[in-house]
């Protein structure tokens, strides 16, 4: 790798809390090699100085909610050369993404006093429903070294090393005690991808799935396992319903257990 | 089940890898080319010594390893490797991106190898198809360095398309040295006035002594299939087909678990295999 | 006090006397470590004192279930421990293999970190047998992997006889234990006012003759006797070794491999969690710029369905395959590749397994089609 040319990378927002963003500026030790590595060319979060595209990467946070950002993401496609989606609001729809499950005109009635000022969409979707994503990176936040690695492997022209197995493995090597088991927790970590590093398992909570569905997961066993566990009616359902609920695997086994 | 040849292995060759310089890279057919390694260490490049059908693995930090089995001559190494490298994969592709005077770890060499004294005396059957004729190159040097040990040695090999063989500018020194090559595609093109159809049913063309003739196989696993499937209708026992099997191998030793196959961990106890060892499981589908 | 106890013989030390035991194991340069309550459940790491151990628990085991029971007993060794096993200490599930730095060469740095010396307390009957197994795959004549024989040539083990087995527990059937059956420096077994003490190796003799024991009587040791003779009938699970490993590699086909492999996850929790497990993967992390990588060697499994990949597909892309390779190896192929089957009869993968799949009755099952 040549010092010589410095990739321009842009980073944008859309329906989202920023928390991903953040998770890029909390990178403070690595920080000053990124800026000897990329040129942030676009990043309001950090710097208000934006200079003009094309971009060589694009970070794209949040999910499409609107129908200007709709328009949006697609000129953002056009400027950037790779389009990386950060975050499981880009990846698979977010938090917002509830409403996909009910009536969002009467969610904008009950909760504002004038919903016709409102400009939304019925469904808050995730960016590859709308252009072509060239990488995902999941997480509710995301995972700060995932993002680093991510950057690091497309400046070494390579596949990025994102763990391919469930959290149960991160769990399992870190020494945390198995909530689902120990305690009868509903717990998402045995369909869940890798990378968070088991962080609510490890802390007494089971896993709700803000990293995705794992692509080997078997839902179909664990949905009906998960709602033999539940501590009230429908706990699994909603389990599955969370962060990362739009996700088409976990929809398809939210619905398979819905009363 | 009988032991193939091994060389000893390096136990301290389990993590750390010997550097190499690449002294040469050579494209042989589309998304395939073959590097010539040289070791740093004068030692190594004095005392490394590989048999036919062995493999290495290659190193480059960052993209990781993977499993490439060795293409040149065993008795003429002059200090440097070759390997003929499909570059399909995360690590393989970078390998393609270097030049030469790039450095790169090699472990190894690894493996069991093509049983080139027990079958001396006897017919050679080589069948090989597409990049499955690079770990069966060093044997067919072997035999041509010692032609008077074996009986006929006929050499089936094939490729998808004319473009897609491997070594077609060594074709004719082979058969000068008193090998009948016999090559097929799956395809022909405007160039191809040679045979076409695939290697399995070239093995109708030739009168086989059973009492004499063994078979080397390496190649995609249908092929294989197929193969092994010929040799045994043409009542060439299991104890006489020897295979070569591509699994995900990591370690070399049979150590990290991921080539296993039945009770044998590829790495260690194959990639070659007298097929008797492998009869019971070879046609489980997912095994 | 006797003056001279002898490898082999057994000795009483009071229990008062364990926090001496202990210490004398930190003065020859141990670092000791046992079981202790933690999350609701029993975990290895470091121990102190006597006090630090669970005291009047033990664990209630089923599939897919573990619960920690406080009882009204005083003993410190009847709880059956959890999901950790010794092995995350000899063959850690992350290890630092080297450093590769690009200056003007690749210039490589191997992990010089010292070894530690662990003094294991409370390995089980079932447990010993795993690291032997381990020992099996990791020592070979023809190859040692370095990382596990540092760790296991300083190893120091406090062996303890089972005697209030599990809901999940079957090493009756695979005769590991109750009892310990051999390759420790000393073997307890635990009665209501004192410790049984077996005396295993030179240096377990030398460990106990810095203690005030004393001579263990007739009605201790027949009480102890009698302890491990019940513990071995009050196995919760049974499994008839009689007709494997053939019936695993006979039957590959069965119809009964599709059934299970409807209901495992494919999470590789068994894996994890089996005591004698022992496949890995490599990976490399590199800065941004490629200047400099760390080679890391973690825990695998044959679960992920990456661990079969090679160029072109999986070659076990089913979680049926996958199901079948691993208990076909467990107890099928690892009887040829090291004279024992992978299996010690400790029951985690059952309790463990967040569906509770239960090998014992996944082998019955597929007895049952195989007879048909």
């Amino acid at each position: 790798m040549s010092g010589a040319y410095k990739p321009k990378v842009a980073v944008y927002k859309f329906s989202s809390c920023d928390g991903c963003q953040l998770s890029l500026l909390n990178l403070e030790d690595e920080l000053l090699d990124l800026a000897g590595a990329v040129e942030i060319a676009y990043f309001l979060e950090a710097t208000r100085a934006e200079q003009p595209g094309p971009y060589d990467i694009g970070i794209v946070e949040g999910s499409i909610t609107t129908p200007h950002e709709e328009e949006r993401i697609t000129e953002i496609r056009r400027e950037c050369k790779l389009l990386i989606a950060l975050g499981t609001c880009a990846t698979a729809g977010g938090i917002q993404a509830l409403r996909n499950f009910t009536d969002a005109d009467r969610l904008a009635e009950n909760v504002y006093p004038h919903p016709e000022y409102l400009h939304y969409l019925t469904k808050a979707t995730p960016i590859s429903e709308h252009v072509q994503v060239d990488l995902e990176i999941w997480g509710c936040p995301v995972n700060k070294y995932m993002v680093l690695e991510a950057i690091a492997a497309l400046l070494q022209n390579r596949k990025p090393n994102f763990p391919p197995y469930s959290v149960c493995m991160e769990c399992k090597r870190r020494g945390a005690v198995c909530v689902l088991v120990s305690q009868g927790i509903p717990c998402l970590g045995p369909a869940t991808q890798a990378g968070c590093g088991a962080i609510c398992p490890a802390n007494g909570r089971g896993c709700y799935g803000c990293f995705g569905p794992w692509p080997g997961a078997n839902l179909e066993s664990l949905a009906p396992a998960l709602k033999d566990l539940e501590r009230y009616p429908g706990e699994a359902m909603r389990l599955l319903r969370n962060f990362a609920g739009y996700a088409p695997a976990f929809r398809k086994a939210a619905d398979s257990i819905k009363e | 089940m009988t032991a193939l040849p091994h060389t000893a292995v390096n136990p301290d060759q389990l993590l750390y890898p010997y550097w190499a310089e690449i002294t040469q890279i050579k494209p042989e057919t589309e998304g395939v080319g073959s590097i010539w390694l040289r070791f740093e260490d004068p030692a190594i490049r004095e005392s490394y010594r590989f048999l036919p059908g062995q493999f290495n693995m290659l190193y480059l930090p960052g993209y990781g390893e993977a499993a490439i089995s060795i293409s040149s001559d065993p008795q003429d190494t002059k200090g440097m490797v070759g390997h003929t490298i499909r570059f399909v994969g995360n690590v393989t592709k970078a390998i393609s991106r270097l030049k030469a005077g790039d450095v790169i770890g090699l472990r190894g060499p690894f493996g069991s190898a093509w049983p080139m004294d027990e079958i001396e005396g006897r017919d050679v059957v080589i069948a090989s198809g597409g990049i499955g004729l690079a770990p069966l190159r060093p044997a067919i040097y072997h035999i041509l360095h010692n032609r008077q040990k074996y009986g006929k040695v006929l050499l089936i090999y094939g490729a998808r398309t004319p473009k897609d063989l491997l070594y077609p500018y060594e074709y004719e020194q082979w058969r000068a040295g008193g090998i009948d090559v016999q090559i097929t595609v799956d395809r022909a093109d405007e160039t191809w006035d040679g045979q076409v159809g695939v290697v399995p049913m070239l093995f109708y063309r030739f009168r086989l002594d059973h009492q004499k003739s063994v078979v080397l196989t390496c190649g995609p696993e249908i092929m294989i299939r197929f193969v092994i499937y010929e040799g045994l209708a043409r009542r060439i026992p299991a104890e006489r087909i020897y295979v070569s099997l591509e699994r995900n191998m990591k370690c070399g030793q049979g150590s990290c678990g991921h080539c296993q196959i039945g009770p044998y961990f590829i790495c260690k106890d194959g990639p070659v295999f007298r097929f008797d060892a492998l009869e019971k499981f070879f046609n489980v589908e997912e095994y | 006090m006797l003056n001279n106890p002898t490898i082999n013989s057994t000795i009483s030390l009071p229990k008062t006397e364990f926090d001496t035991l202990l210490a004398a194991l930190r003065e020859l340069g141990y670092q000791t470590i046992g079981p202790r309550v933690r999350d609701e459940s029993i975990i290895y790491t470091h121990i102190e004192k006597l006090s630090d151990l669970p005291q009047g628990y033990t664990s209630k085991q089923g599939p897919a279930t573990f619960r920690l029971v406080k009882s009204n007993h005083r003993r410190y060794f009847d709880v059956i421990p959890g999901a950790q096993s010794w092995k995350q200490f000899l063959f850690p599930p992350r290890t630092h293999l080297f450093t590769v730095e690009k200056v003007e060469r690749w210039d490589i740095q191997p992990n010089a970190e010292k070894p530690p010396r662990y003094a294991f307390i409370g390995v089980r009957g079932c447990e010993l047998a795993a690291i032997e197994i381990q020992d099996r795959a990791f020592l070979r004549a023809d190859f040692h992997d370095p990382v596990y024989r540092a760790r296991r040539e300083g190893l120091f083990i406090l062996a303890v006889n089972c005697l209030h087995p599990a809901g999940t527990c079957f090493c009756a059937s695979m005769g590991t234990g109750p009892k310990v059956q051999g390759g420790y420096d000393l073997c307890l077994t635990e009665l209501e006012d004192t410790f049984l003490i077996e005396i295993g190796s030179e240096l377990g003799r030398d460990v106990i003759s810095r203690c005030q024991y004393e001579p263990a009587s007739g009605f201790l040791q027949s009480a102890a006797a009698k302890g491990l003779e019940r513990a071995a009938g009050d196995m919760g699970r049974h499994l008839s070794l009689d007709d494997l490993p053939s019936l695993l590699t006979d039957n590959l086909e069965l119809e009964h491999w599709d059934e299970v492999g409807k209901r495992c996850l494919s999470c590789a929790n068994c894996t994890q969690v089996c005591p004698t497990c022992f496949c890995w993967d490599a990976t490399d992390h590199t800065d941004l710029l490629a200047h400099s990588t760390r080679r890391e060697r973690v825990w695998d499994s044959c679960f992920n369905p990456q661990y079969s990949y090679v160029f072109g597909g999986n070659t076990r892309p089913t979680i049926k395959s996958r199901y079948r390779q691993w208990l076909t190896h467990k107890l099928g192929a690892w009887k040829e590749q090291y004279d024992t089957f992978g299996c010690t009869g400790c029951g985690r993968c059952i309790t463990w397994c967040p569906v509770g799949i239960d090998l014992t009755e996944e082998i019955a099952a597929l007895r049952k089609e195989a007879q048909a």
